[in-house]
């Protein structure tokens, strides 16, 4: 094919990207440009040149391992959409926009750590770049049919359409000054080159499948008559699935932690929903690519001489049969995934190059002094300065560099390298501990290890051929061989590289996390990223902040960065937010974390802590300090509700309050109804000794009413005496005053003590009492009083049964803790209404004017008392048919 | 005429100085220790005066008070009462109900028959 129709049809193709990318931004809001099908495939960034031809080129010499690469994604997913609902959330609230302000905001925004991250991810990526820039020029060479590549820079056709790319990335990947914001434009522009990729691998895929051999089954036996078939079509042994093992690992970090990867489903996710469609659709696509893979690589070693580079077959293979349109839309493919892979990379990297590098190592005092609209440009220019400079330098180290690599190894390389970051990552967000050094020193160890093992063989053998170093490792130990490091000598480079570097870097960084606490800023960052559902309502609050700040220098600072009218506006916001006044001159610590999120976006969040600690004077906060700050935070959402509980509990006081007021005024009252009863009891004996009294007076009464009346004068001094006892007996009880001698003692001779005190009555009234003496059981009681109770019950059963036929029995019953006493008698009974407080020490309540029976006195009422007093109780039983059934309780000797 | 009178009362001590000081007197005396005694008694004798307690056991002074009230034939008969309820609250229910006076105990008995005397002269 002709080299300027090749060159026009590139030109015309990144015209079109260039349309889209202009008519996506344009629509922003639009369905077709929000949706979950364009984030999912630009999750599709993954597969770059790598995948395009390096897969089969590595399927055809080793076999299916190509396959690992592919397998950790799809085998992680469900984890993957986990981690990043917890990585998206955190990034949202935070306006992060790139890995390295994820990563330096976790360990306490910090400046070095941000800038260390930039550099880690510098060293993987811009080799990469530089292979994908090697297979345009290498493609380009293939299908213009000139058969070799130029080597001049001007004459070279990669140079000027990596110039392109530049100037796309440049052009919309800085529309906007915050970095956190979405690019609409070439998020388009990424998805539909995932679909171009994905169609014509397809299309090359059949066409060598169908058309140039008769369907999979006919490659594959054609292929088996092949020399080194059995080692190309199956796992390998054990020791082999390490390398398998490593590799999926390898690529569930890489997933995570590439700049790309993480631009496109972190920075560019617009909806946490579309996460759903991502966890089936993604790993079908990655599925999908790699159906083919095996068998254009077995139909190139078929049917390609083997001196061709390998990893070209899909391009060469319509090329040998001549058919140069198919290979021209491979091409196209191929070239898709090259520039998806370069624009968000370079975007991604000049996002983090300037916010992680460049403006807090040196512009951020021009910035101060700047004022928006330059500000805002500054920003913009040292975005684009970095995009050029990143294409430029990824350009010349594939000059320089990259002749003895294949894609497979570079695109490994790069993943061992950016693996570095997992574990503080990783721990990260869900340890604690992890401190801003222990990450620091965890990832210089990590990438040494990496160097020695995986690029001091390379680089030794590209400067001085012949090194021994590789081959009988350092200073001649022979377990120091950079790729079989402790002598394990059956994993490849990478998986050798990637072992160890992982492990010092772990190592490291959990022992310096545990050996030294960090700073109460990295604390705070870290109890926001691994609690981060606690504080998702919290915005402001959730920051610790403790110092002295002025409103004014801070919207000064904001109008820098963002001009007067969103400064204005954003302020407006805040204030009604959280209710404060216009008037305010003194900042608190949500107006600091509410800047500093505004200007993350904008500078990084390295950048905006210092331009925010250049106008406030922050204090050191002690741990306890921010534990109870944090606390008060966390229980910010539940205060409305603890209020609400401590009304009802105060709600719930009043009417214990109220209750117990009442109470009172109750026992009040039972005590005046207690003193009118008390006096009522007095009145009636004095009333009958004064009346007898005065009667008496009469000289003509006969002798033996004389008598009479005297006896009575006496029976009712009798009752008066025996009344005040009561009284006294009943008032020294209800107070607790009485002490009581409790004792074990056996109930059966208690009671037949109370019975022979009533016996001559009963013998006098002929009224029978009966009680089984041996009835055995022992309780614990006072058996004075005890016998009182007794005593009480028997005379009132005396009292109301009739002569010679009364019947009065005394039973026992067992129960679990207890004996109940049962006295029964067939006399006249209890009264219905009476049942209900003939134990009562009061019966003149106001609307009752009859009398309680006959006699009872307080008798019972002291019963009442005693048995209480005993933890027992007593009751009238209204289940009898005849006569009165009194039952009491006291506790059994255990 | 003889004049009758009947002393409601289940306190028998009471009853007793009552009944005799009375008779002294020539009071023909008829004695009920609870309120439906005394309804029967009344409305077959036709007492002129009635002296009544109030704390009595089955039915109180009040509520026989009201039924005498209610019977015409007793229309001429007064109605005094006898009680240890010495609070305003229950001397004015006692008035309210149609007694004609209260006397509170203790009590002296010559006073009473004094009062009585003058009430039925």
């Amino acid at each position: 094919m002709n080299n300027y129709a090749l060159i026009l049809i590139i030109v015309v193709y990144l015209a079109f990207l260039f349309f889209l990318a202009y008519w996506a931004e344009k629509r922003h809001r639009g369905r077709l440009v929000n949706n979950p099908y364009i984030y999912v495939l630009s999750l599709a960034v993954y597969c770059t040149a790598w995948t395009y031809y390096g897969s089969v080129g590595i399927a055809s010499q080793s076999g299916i391992s190509f396959l690992a690469i592919y397998l950790g994604p799809v085998i992680a997913m469900p984890l993957w959409i986990i981690l990043m609902r917890k990585i998206i959330r955190i990034s949202k609230q935070h306006k992060i926009s790139s890995i390295a302000d994820f990563i330096s905001m976790r360990y306490g925004n910090n400046r070095l750590l941000g800038a260390l991250v930039t550099l880690t991810c510098l060293l993987a990526i811009i080799p990469y770049i530089s292979l994908q820039l090697k297979a345009v020029s290498e493609t380009f060479a293939l299908v213009s049919n000139n058969g070799y590549v130029t080597s001049g820079v001007w004459l070279d056709s990669t140079f000027y359409i990596a110039l392109l790319i530049a100037i796309f990335v440049a052009f919309f990947g800085t529309q906007s000054t915050d970095a956190s914001l979405g690019k609409r434009g070439i998020m388009a522009t990424v998805a539909l080159e995932s679909v171009l990729k994905l169609v014509f691998f397809l299309a090359i895929g059949i066409f060598v499948v169908y058309f140039m051999f008769d369907g999979t089954t006919d490659v594959y036996l054609k292929a088996a008559s092949t020399e080194n078939f059995k080692q190309l079509s199956s796992f390998g042994g054990l020791e082999n699935g390490f390398n398998w093992m490593f590799t999926i690992f390898l690529s569930f970090f890489a997933i995570f932690l590439l700049p790309r990867q993480f631009h496109v489903a972190v920075v560019e996710n617009q909806n946490i929903n579309h996460l759903k469609k991502a966890i089936w659709l993604f790993p079908l696509y990655l599925l999908i690519f790699n159906v083919f893979v095996i068998f254009i690589a077995w139909a190139g070693n078929i049917s390609l001489p083997s001196s061709v580079n390998h990893d070209y077959y899909s391009l060469l293979l319509p090329l040998q049969s001549g058919n140069t349109f198919l290979a021209l839309l491979v091409f196209i493919g191929g070239f898709s995934a090259v520039i998806s892979m370069i624009v968000v990379s370079t975007l991604a990297l000049s996002t983090m190059v300037s916010n992680n590098v460049i403006i807090p190592y040196g512009f951020i005092k021009k910035l101060v002094e700047g004022n928006p609209e330059e500000n805002a440009k500054s920003i913009k220019n040292i975005r684009r300065v970095a995009i050029f400079l990143l294409i430029i330098i990824a350009y010349f180290f594939y000059i320089l560099f990259s002749n003895q690599l294949s894609l497979f190894s570079i695109g490994l390389i790069s993943f061992v390298v950016i693996a570095q970051l997992a574990p503080s990552f990783f721990l990260g967000l869900f340890w604690r501990r992890g401190t801003a050094n222990a990450a620091k020193v965890g990832m210089v160890v990590g990438l040494l290890v990496v160097m020695y093992t995986l690029l001091l063989p390379i680089v030794a053998d590209v400067i001085s051929p012949g090194s021994q170093i590789a081959d009988k490792g350092l200073f001649g130990y022979w377990w120091l061989r950079p790729s079989q490091l402790f002598g394990i000598d059956y994993l490849t480079p990478e998986s050798n590289a990637f072992l160890w570097s992982m492990s010092f870097n772990t190592l490291a960084f959990v022992g310096l996390s545990l050996m030294a606490k960090g700073n109460y800023r990295e604390r705070n960052y870290a109890e926001m990223f691994v609690h981060n559902e606690n504080y998702e309502n919290l915005q402001e609050g959730a920051f610790v902040w403790k110092g002295e700040a002025y409103v004014a220098d801070i919207r000064r600072l904001l109008n820098r960065f963002l001009g007067e009218t969103r400064t204005k506006r954003a302020l407006t916001i805040f204030n009604r937010k959280y209710n404060i006044s216009e008037q305010e001159e003194k900042a608190d610590s949500r107006l600091i974390n509410f800047s500093e999120k505004l200007l993350t976006g904008s500078i990084g969040s390295a950048s905006a802590k210092i331009l925010l600690a250049s106008v406030s004077k922050e204090k050191p906060i002690s741990l306890v300090e921010v534990l109870n700050i944090l606390e008060e935070n966390k229980e910010t959402k539940a205060t409305n509700r603890l209020l609400i509980e401590k009304s009802e509990e105060l709600s719930q006081m009043a009417s214990k309050l109220q209750l117990a007021n009442d109470e009172l005024l109750l026992q009040d009252r039972q005590k005046d109804e207690f003193l009118d009863t008390v006096a009522h009891e007095l009145k009636t004996p004095i009333t009958s000794i004064k009346a007898a009294s005065e009667v008496l007076e009469d000289e003509e009464m006969p002798p033996e009413l004389r008598q009479q009346f005297l006896m009575n004068i006496s029976k009712d001094t009798d009752r008066l005496g025996k009344l005040i006892h009561n009284i006294l007996d009943l008032e020294k009880l209800s107070s607790n005053r009485t002490e009581l001698n409790i004792r074990s003692g056996k109930i059966n001779k208690t009671i037949k003590k109370a019975i022979q005190g009533i016996e001559r009555i009963a013998e006098q009234r002929k009224v029978q009492v009966e009680f089984n003496e041996s009835d055995y059981l022992e309780g614990m009681y006072d058996e004075d009083r005890i016998l009182q109770v007794l005593t009480n019950l028997l005379s009132n059963s005396l009292k109301f049964t009739e002569q010679e036929k009364g019947i009065i029995k005394i039973l026992l019953e067992e129960k679990e803790q207890e004996i109940a006493i049962v006295v029964e008698d067939n006399g006249r009974g209890i009264p219905g209404e009476d049942h209900n407080y003939i134990f009562e020490k009061f019966y003149q309540s106001r609307n009752q004017n009859t009398k309680k029976p006959q006699g009872s006195g307080f008798g019972l009422a002291i019963c009442k008392q005693i048995v209480e007093s005993h933890n027992g109780s007593i009751w009238a039983d209204k289940n009898v048919p005849k006569g009165a059934r009194l039952v009491f309780t006291i506790p059994k000797t255990k | 005429m003889s004049r009758k009178i009947l002393i409601v009362d289940d306190e028998p001590n009471i009853v007793m100085s009552l009944e005799y000081a009375f008779k002294k007197k020539d009071f023909e005396v008829f004695i009920a220790r609870d309120g439906t005694e005394a309804l029967e008694i009344a409305s077959n004798e036709l007492p002129n005066i009635i002296l009544l307690d109030i704390m009595m056991p089955k039915m109180d002074g009040y509520e026989t008070l009201k039924q005498i009230r209610k019977n015409k034939d007793l229309d001429g008969t007064k109605v005094v009462f006898l009680s240890a309820k010495s609070k305003l609250a229950d001397v004015e229910k006692g008035m309210q109900l149609g007694a004609d006076s209260y006397v509170t105990k203790p009590f002296s008995v010559k006073k009473v028959i004094t009062d009585i005397e003058h009430m039925i002269a």
